[in-house]
């Protein structure tokens, strides 16, 4: 849909609940909830499903851990547990550090830095486990 | 007063002194309920757990990398520092584990009611426990 804002004439190609959608007086809608809420269902049977692995794995040499992960199903749920792990982690750190960091710089600093460190972690773990999936 | 919106914190005493009131609830005054403890330690495991997937990292990363580096992420974790963490993040997982099942159910619109808060609250305490002790006792015996 095209509106043009009164005086200027400028073509806005978006409707009117388009800007409204996720763009309250926080700037972000339902997103950020949900997503904390979709990691959480992700992550009880993943949970679960960890807690179990690592009791199954403890006291393995490095090989026998490389031979479980390299079954494609444990790569792809050690993936999921990763993935669900850090975003549900940045999501919940965020909140934290809006509620109690005041500064206008130090919380731009801090959310930047944990969102940083949860990328490059995660990442890592990532990559780990695609290697032991891949090389063993 | 530096803003409007501290209007509501000042108030006076009886002999009419304009004095600063303290913003409600204030931790230093207000009783500690099963509520908000539990409800602060639903946060406070939360980013223990944060700090936790460093861990999860340096396991998987070592894993990937070479015997030795394995070797070492396993002689911490056997150590007395490496045993000791690993137990209070067990603790930490399985509360916030419990408890955040507790805060599901609340978005799906169940357990409001007082009483029922109460009720659940204790259960997750209980349940957290026992998943603990339950998973160390596992451990112990597979070891």
């Amino acid at each position: 849909m095209s509106q043009t804002t009164k005086g200027a004439r400028v073509p806005v190609m978006q409707s009117r609940l388009g800007c409204a959608r996720g763009l309250g007086s926080a700037r972000s809608g339902t997103a950020h909830w949900w997503q904390q809420r979709l990691t959480a269902v992700a992550l009880v049977p993943l949970t679960l499903w960890f807690v179990y692995v690592v009791l199954h794995l403890a006291g393995l040499p490095r090989a026998g851990v490389a031979h479980w992960a390299a079954r494609p199903l444990h790569a792809a749920l050690l993936l999921a547990l990763v993935i669900a792990t850090f975003h549900h982690t940045q999501l919940g750190l965020q909140v934290v550090i809006e509620d109690y960091v005041h500064g206008k710089a130090a919380r731009l600093v801090s959310l930047l830095l944990v969102k940083g460190a949860a990328v490059v972690l995660g990442l890592a773990a990532a990559v780990s486990v695609l290697k032991l999936a891949f090389a063993g | 007063m530096k803003d409007v919106r501290d209007a509501p914190m000042v108030g006076r005493t009886t002999d009419g002194r304009l004095v600063q009131r303290p913003l409600s609830p204030h931790l230093q005054i207000y009783r500690p309920q099963i509520t908000s403890v539990l409800s602060i330690l639903h946060r406070a495991t939360g980013v223990c757990l944060a700090v936790g997937t460093v861990l999860l990292t340096w396991w998987l990363v070592a894993a990937a990398t070479s015997d030795s580096a394995y070797a070492a992420v396993s002689g911490f974790l056997r150590s007395w520092l490496g045993l000791l963490l690993l137990f209070g993040w067990t603790a930490a997982l399985w509360y916030h584990f419990s408890n955040g099942i507790r805060h599901l159910a609340w978005d799906a619109g169940h357990g409001f009611a007082l009483p029922q808060v109460y009720a659940s609250g204790r259960v997750v305490l209980i349940a957290a426990a026992v998943l603990t002790v339950l998973t160390w006792i596992v451990g112990a015996v597979l070891l």
